[in-house]
């Protein structure tokens, strides 16, 4: 019996530590304390990743016969909706923030610029992959064209989406990358998937990818880019909309 | 009184604050571990996800009353109250693992990954200082690398234990405990941490090759997922040992390092 006891006071301890570990993530000093795994993670990789390191690309046969869309598939903003009704002829990316030359540019201005093309897979942070094709701009192009100032740090991106699931509170999805992943190699706003034009599922017209990151880094619907020192005064202030929900905004674990 | 038995120090300071800190953090990756695994309960293998056909998932049927399973190689078994539908706040609710097993208890993806990776930082950095002072110390080779005449007496050793006539209270771990012992420390742990990092896009940027060695990302989950099985299998056998050959000395032993060889039956 004596074992017993022993046992069930193990798991009475165990079950009053866990109870402490709610209380603790939602604390401040825990909140600090769990941010210090990401922080850990975002400074190992910057060491370890330098810029010539892709993500591995993969051979046609390699592209998922079923690629999961996620988060908004369908839009329901007006302005959006005004845009797919007419196909998005008047849609026009504007570039602006910190730069020299804020800019506007239509769809098929950014088909005539020189593209790049890759087959990745894209990683879920809900933990599944699925392997796609994409066509798209270097988003180096377009930074290049507006002259970053020298105090621009992120780029952040504006959505036409509202997510709404009931769960969260409604907001329009945005993102940000800082100039490391801005700048790399495959960093593209694709208009094109798997050969064809960006389906309204996967974001249409434009998406952007960062393949070195986890899925949600890769905002849909793109309206704008607008390039900042500092994540201050954008909605929840970290920088994305999962980010104010409480993911990390270095995505690359 | 006569024969009290004698005590050595069979557990040095690092060697102990090591294990104590692995428990605590073997737990809580283990539960956040599920919350994560709960947001999309699936395992495949290969690169990418076949989300008709996993080669398992755990799920539920929608009805009413709404029902949990387990999926295997497209084999249905039920799992109600477990697996699949259990209660959470006094509700039937479709999770993967139960609330109970899960850091945090609801479902909260974001929460359970700060967890899981500050905690995998620090059970890394446990086992960094731990091999560099098991090998440095020798502590390594002496404990845990049996000696050829051991592993001559492994078949007795075997009998031994499948007879539940454990060695109890020799200062030496056994050649079953010591072979255990390494395949945990240098061959489940290392490779638990390589498949995780192999789910890791950054990571992989960094080292194509890793999740190629598992077969792809999807495989490596299902790698991450089997070896955490196999700890958990391993912590059960290891207390039921603890257990069965002298909870107060071995408790004793892990906590102070002292150790008395030839201990008494507990039961008599």
């Amino acid at each position: 019996m004596r074992r017993i006891a022993i046992d069930r006071r193990g798991f009475l301890l165990g079950a009053l530590a866990l109870g402490g570990c709610s209380r603790v993530a939602s604390s401040r000093v825990g909140q600090t304390s769990l941010q210090a795994g990401e922080d850990a993670t975002h400074f190992v990789q910057r060491l370890l990743l330098r810029p010539q390191n892709l993500a591995r690309e993969y051979s046609a046969s390699a592209v998922s016969a079923i690629f999961k869309p996620n988060g908004s598939t369908d839009p329901q903003d007006a302005t959006y909706k005004a845009l797919v009704a007419d196909q998005f002829a008047a849609y026009r990316l504007k570039v602006g923030g910190l730069v020299e030359h804020p800019f506007e540019i239509s769809l098929d201005e950014l088909r005539a610029l020189p593209a790049r093309t890759q087959i990745t897979r894209h990683d879920c942070v809900e933990g599944w992959s699925c392997i796609g094709q994409w066509t798209g701009v270097p988003l180096r192009a377009l930074l290049e064209r507006a002259q970053i100032k020298p105090q621009a740090r992120y780029v952040v991106f504006r959505c036409f989406d509202t997510m709404d699931d009931g769960s969260l509170t409604p907001a329009r999805y945005y993102e940000s990358v800082d100039l490391v992943d801005a700048f790399h190699a495959q960093t593209i706003l694709a208009y094109a998937m798997n050969g064809a034009p960006l389906p309204v599922a996967h974001g249409a017209p434009l998406r952007l990818r960062v393949e070195r990151q986890l899925g949600y880094k890769m905002p849909k619907y793109l309206s704008s880019l607008e390039v900042v020192d500092s994540f201050a005064g954008i909605d929840g202030g970290r920088g994305g909309y999962w980010e104010d929900n409480g993911y990390d905004w270095y995505a690359g674990l | 009184m006569s024969n009290v038995a004698p005590l050595v120090f069979r557990h040095p300071l690092p060697i102990r604050l090591a294990h104590w800190l692995n428990v605590v953090a073997l737990t809580i990756l283990l539960m956040s571990g599920l919350q994560i695994f709960n947001a999309h309960p699936a395992l495949d293998i290969g690169a990418t996800s076949n989300f008709e056909h996993p080669l398992a998932a755990i799920g539920a049927t929608g009805e009413t009353p709404d029902r949990g399973y387990v999926e295997v190689l497209g084999h249905r078994f039920g799992a109600t109250g477990l697996l699949g539908v259990s209660r959470f706040g006094g509700q039937p609710t479709e999770r993967g693992f139960p609330a109970w097993i899960t850091l945090p208890a609801e479902q909260d993806l974001a929460t359970g990954r700060r967890w899981h990776f500050l905690f995998a930082w620090i059970f890394f950095a446990n086992g960094l200082v731990y091999l560099a002072y098991g090998l440095s110390s020798g502590q390594l080779r002496r404990r845990l690398v049996p000696g050829v005449s051991e592993l001559g007496h492994i078949g007795a050793s075997i009998r031994q234990h499948l007879t539940l006539h454990f060695p109890k209270g020799e200062a030496r771990y056994n050649v079953l405990q010591k072979l255990t012992y390494l395949v945990v420390v240098l061959g489940l742990l290392p490779l638990q941490i390589l498949a995780g990092l192999a789910m890791s896009p950054g990571f992989d940027a960094f080292a194509p090759w890793l999740p190629e060695a598992f077969g792809g990302r999807q495989s490596a989950r299902t790698v991450h997922f089997v070896i955490a099985a196999l700890l958990v299998l391993f912590v059960f056998v290891h207390v039921a040992m603890v257990l069965l050959t002298g909870p107060i000395n071995q408790l004793r032993g892990m906590i102070t390092g002292w150790f008395a060889v030839r201990a008494e039956r507990e039961e008599t």
